[in-house]
């Protein structure tokens, strides 16, 4: 069900644009003014989500240890799994967010015939994620050659690597396959795994459709229904200058592919895709094990006092004496 | 318990064809999997909100006539004092990593026991009411409306989770379902929905000190017959003091220790130790919890019994403290003792007066585990050990989820063991250290009337120990946890009846040479030592 919706909505998003730019020849609307709108709506969106997180504190240093804790000099302690220091724990949320980390040690788990259970190393989700998120950053990096006169040779380099193997005309980006093969790969698991499904919701098929359409439109528009990348450049650079021209014969799969771009952006803030921010400030993670080293400071610290010596003395003074143990007042 | 082995697992992991989003859950039917509810008059012992008589299997449970609003405003509120609560709201992808690493899922195959799908339990709630989106579009963008019947739900599988923090180690982002079942509970009792083996504990030990309600005559007595004990094993007779002002160091250990079979032998363990230092430390009948149900309940009261600690250290004018072998007490004295009730400025940094190591790592809680404490005297030879005195245990090591997971004290234990035995054997890797699976009794839930969940949720730790047993010949298994000592005795009697249950103190205490004491023939349980069964009169 969740499925079908996320994929009515994702359509309807797509007969939208289409009609808009053919039928109603919307193309400033499309082409302009819902471009600057998503870009504030994630922007402003984005920045509002991290402040609120912020603006609640951490109250308890609860990092998850993953490894060997500091501790006796002649124990090797596990750096970056279970990191002493902030330094540490900043390496260790660079590792999350550059390798993933954790989901490298993802396993799973199964009941054999004879009611064992075995785990298996299980590293395809690790290895599907991390494509596609790559493939999509270097995808985005290489998207500013359109924002960008001259194009900085840095881009230059990076096209050139992901071009490497120069098949097909025009050259076929490696991560132009890359993200599609990940990205099918993502949704088809969760298809096709009846657990995944039964917890799947539609805000979980929807942002892959919309990857998938907007990385869909983008492989087309480069390989297949060809647009003229001078007018592009003209629109994106007049965008970025925010002095906005409107070009003709963009083509109706630009717009497609324009649009779900927008979608994608205003949709961000509101979404599962703020983890991109999120997995910055998780607390089990982010924090360093220190805490019986260097005290962790709650703002909100209640002021309770628990049942005091005094009073326990005073309820079972008699018991205390009979068993001679010393009492503060006699 | 009235189902076998083999029915317990017979374990379908198909999810059912009704969708999660439907709360209804037949308590009746699920006997053995829930606890029973906090009984009134430990509700209004604690000044806890609700207190009355009630079950889950009844239709009313006389909650207040405002519940609804009560939740919702305490929602509000903890996300206010809690970024973990926000952000872990906020930012799972569902991605399922965390699914299959559950022990009461793979144990029950019940999916809302994943820890993704526990979690939605309460995030579908908040996305109803605290985001736009889900305002807006409801159970499309998977909001769900809080009714009697979510509560309900709640109950059930916020008390079918140990806050192990095992889900954690793999999700991608550290969500960590056992905080939230925290906050969870947190909510249930805003409306006075709870267990009472949470607040049983929890109001004993706030009354006289310790969970188990032992008052302190009979803390007294119980050491003493320990030592006397102890005292036939070894012929050596150790005097604790208790109380006592001006010692170095104050003692601080879980009730169950000095009370409960296999526990008791660790204590023995401990004290023989310190006997044979000649440390200079005292027990306290005040502090005689080390453990803490708050941690199970809610962080207020998690402060509330931890109090006494620094306030006993610092009317007995100790310099340090040496917290004994437990799991969750060691969670509250490592990640929320020197927060709550620190700063400890009246101590000193811990430093041992034996090989003159400072505890560095201790240097503001001045609180030190005493596998650190014991690890650091065997490295500098300050221990005389016979580790043949437990040539009749083939032994393999459990790391307790909270040492293992919110400190990560890992080698402490494991150098120990190895220099007091000589037949260790790990079970499998994705088993033991940081992906350790749980005894499934911690978090209040080690109580009999939840036994089907436990043996349940203890099969993925029992398996692994069938492992080893079958394949080395493991007999015992030793943790570092005072819930383990009495919830995984009850667990392997089921599963693995072959092994037993220790403390790693408990070895020790058997391998350590003490001066004056007589020849040994039997361990601390009054067991033959291999080679000596013919001279041990058991
Ligand atoms: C700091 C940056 C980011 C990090 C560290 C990160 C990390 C992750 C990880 C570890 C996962 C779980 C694995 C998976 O389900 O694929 C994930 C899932 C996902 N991420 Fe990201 N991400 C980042 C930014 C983004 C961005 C910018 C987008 C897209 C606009 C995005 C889209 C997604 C989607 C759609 C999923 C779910 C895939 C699925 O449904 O299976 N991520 N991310
Ligand atoms: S591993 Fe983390 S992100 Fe993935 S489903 Fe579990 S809680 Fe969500
Ligand atoms: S904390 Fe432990 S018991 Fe709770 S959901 Fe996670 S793995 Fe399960």
């Amino acid at each position: 069900m969740s499925f079908i919706w996320s994929l009515v909505i994702f359509s309807g998003l797509v007969a939208l644009v289409l009609l808009g730019v053919e039928g109603a020849k919307l193309e400033g609307l499309f082409g302009i003014w819902l471009p600057y709108a998503a870009v504030g709506i994630f922007v402003g969106g984005l920045i509002a989500r991290v402040v609120n997180w912020g603006r609640s504190p951490v109250p308890f240093r609860i990092p998850t240890t993953c490894g060997q804790q500091k501790s006796l000099p002649f124990i090797r302690h596990a750096r970056l799994d279970n990191p002493a220091t902030g330094l540490g724990a900043a390496a260790r949320v660079a590792l999350e967010v550059l390798t993933f980390r954790s989901l490298f040690r993802n396993t799973k788990a199964q009941l054999t015939q004879d009611r064992r259970l075995v785990y298996g190393s299980e590293k395809y989700l690790w290895a599907g994620a991390l494509a596609f998120h790559w493939a999509f950053l270097v995808i985005l990096v290489r998207h500013y050659r359109f924002f960008a006169e001259p194009v900085p040779v840095v881009i230059g380099w990076i096209q050139g690597l992901d071009g490497f193997f120069e098949v097909g005309l025009p050259v076929i980006y490696a991560t132009d396959v890359v993200i599609l093969a990940a990205l099918g790969y993502l949704l088809g698991r969760r298809l096709a795994d009846a657990r995944l499904r039964y917890f799947s919701m539609a805000a979980d098929y929807f942002p892959l459709f919309l990857l998938l359409g907007v990385a869909g439109s983008g492989v087309l528009l480069r390989y297949v229904w060809k647009t003229d990348i001078t007018r592009v450049k003209e629109l994106a650079v007049g965008l970025a200058s925010f002095r906005p021209v409107l070009p003709e014969g963009l083509g109706a799969m630009f717009y497609v592919h324009l649009f779900l771009v927008c979608a994608l952006l205003a949709y961000f803030p509101f979404s599962k895709l703020t983890h991109m921010a999120g997995v910055f400030l998780s607390p089990t993670r982010n924090l360093a094990n220190s805490n019986r080293a260097r005290r962790h400071i709650n703002p909100w610290n209640p002021p309770i006092v628990g049942h005091t010596y005094a009073e326990w003395e005073e309820e079972f003074r008699d018991k205390i004496k009979a068993a001679g143990i010393p009492l503060d007042r006699e | 318990m009235e189902k076998t082995r083999e029915e317990l697992l017979q374990i379908d992991f198909k999810p059912p064809a009704k969708s999660w989003m439907d709360p209804h859950i037949d308590f009746e039917a699920r006997r053995g999997s829930w606890s029973y509810p906090g009984a009134p008059k430990n509700l209004r012992y604690m000044g806890y909100p609700n207190p009355r008589e009630w079950s889950p299997t009844d239709a009313d449970w006389k909650l207040p006539a405002n519940w609804k609003q009560i939740i919702f405003e305490g929602m509000r509120e903890l996300l206010s004092k809690y970024r973990s609560f926000k952000v872990f709201m906020d930012i799972c992808v569902r991605c399922g990593a965390c699914a299959d690493k559950c022990h009461f899922y793979l144990g029950s195959g019940d999916p809302k026991n994943m820890p993704v799908l526990r979690a939605e339990l309460l995030r579908s709630v908040y996305r109803k009411d605290f985001t736009t989106a889900g305002k807006i579009l409801g159970s499309l963008a998977g909001g769900r409306e809080l009714t009697l019947e979510v509560v309900k739900e709640w109950f059930y599988y916020f008390y079918q989770c140990t806050e192990c923090r095992r889900c954690s180690v793999f999700c991608p982002y550290g969500i960590d379902t056992a905080e939230i079942t925290m906050m969870a509970r947190e909510l249930l009792n805003l409306v006075g929905v709870n267990i009472n083996w949470a607040v049983e504990p929890i109001a004993n030990c706030h009354r006289t000190g310790n969970h188990l309600g032992i008052q302190p005559h009979t803390f007294k007595d119980n050491i003493e017959f320990l030592m006397d004990e102890l005292e036939e094993v070894t012929g050596v007779r150790v005097e604790p003091s208790i109380n006592r002002k001006g010692a170095e160091i104050l003692f601080v250990v879980p009730s169950a220790d000095y009370f409960a079979d296999p526990g008791i032998y660790t204590f023995m363990g401990y004290l023989l130790l310190f006997h044979q230092l000649g440390l200079d430390y005292t027990l306290s009948a005040y502090a005689s919890e080390g453990g803490n149900f708050g941690l199970f309940t809610s962080a207020d009261t998690i402060k509330k019994l931890n109090y006494k600690i620094y306030h006993e250290a610092k009317r007995l004018g100790v310099k340090w403290i040496i917290g004994g072998e437990c799991g969750h007490m060691w969670r509250v004295l490592h990640q929320y003792m020197d927060t709550m009730n620190g700063p400890a400025d009246f101590l000193e940094v811990p430093k041992s007066p034996f090989t003159g190591t400072v505890f560095a790592n201790a240097a503001s809680t001045k609180t030190v585990h005493i596998c650190e404490f014991t690890a650091d005297l065997i490295r500098h030879g300050k221990l005389k050990l016979d580790p043949s005195r437990n040539d009749h245990w083939r032994v393999t090591f459990h790391d307790s989820c909270n040492p293992a997971r919110a400190l990560g004290l890992f080698e402490e234990p494991r150098y120990i063991i190895k220099n007091v035995c000589n037949a260790f054997f790990e079970m499998p890797e994705n088993t033991i250290r940081e992906q350790t699976f749980c005894c499934a009794g911690g978090a209040g839930l080690g109580n009999d009337e939840n036994m089907e969940a436990r043996l349940r949720g203890g099969y993925p730790r029992a398996n692994a120990v069938q492992y080893v047993r079958d394949r080395f010949g493991v007999n015992l298994m030793s943790c570092i946890c005072a819930i383990d000592r009495a919830t995984l005795t009850t667990m392997v009697e089921y599963w693995a009846p072959e092994v037993k249950i220790s403390g790693v103190h408990e070895l020790v205490a058997n391998a350590l040479v003490v001066d004056g004491e007589k020849e040994r023939t039997t361990d601390l349980r009054g067991q033959p030592l291999a080679g000596k069964e013919d001279k041990a009169h058991v």
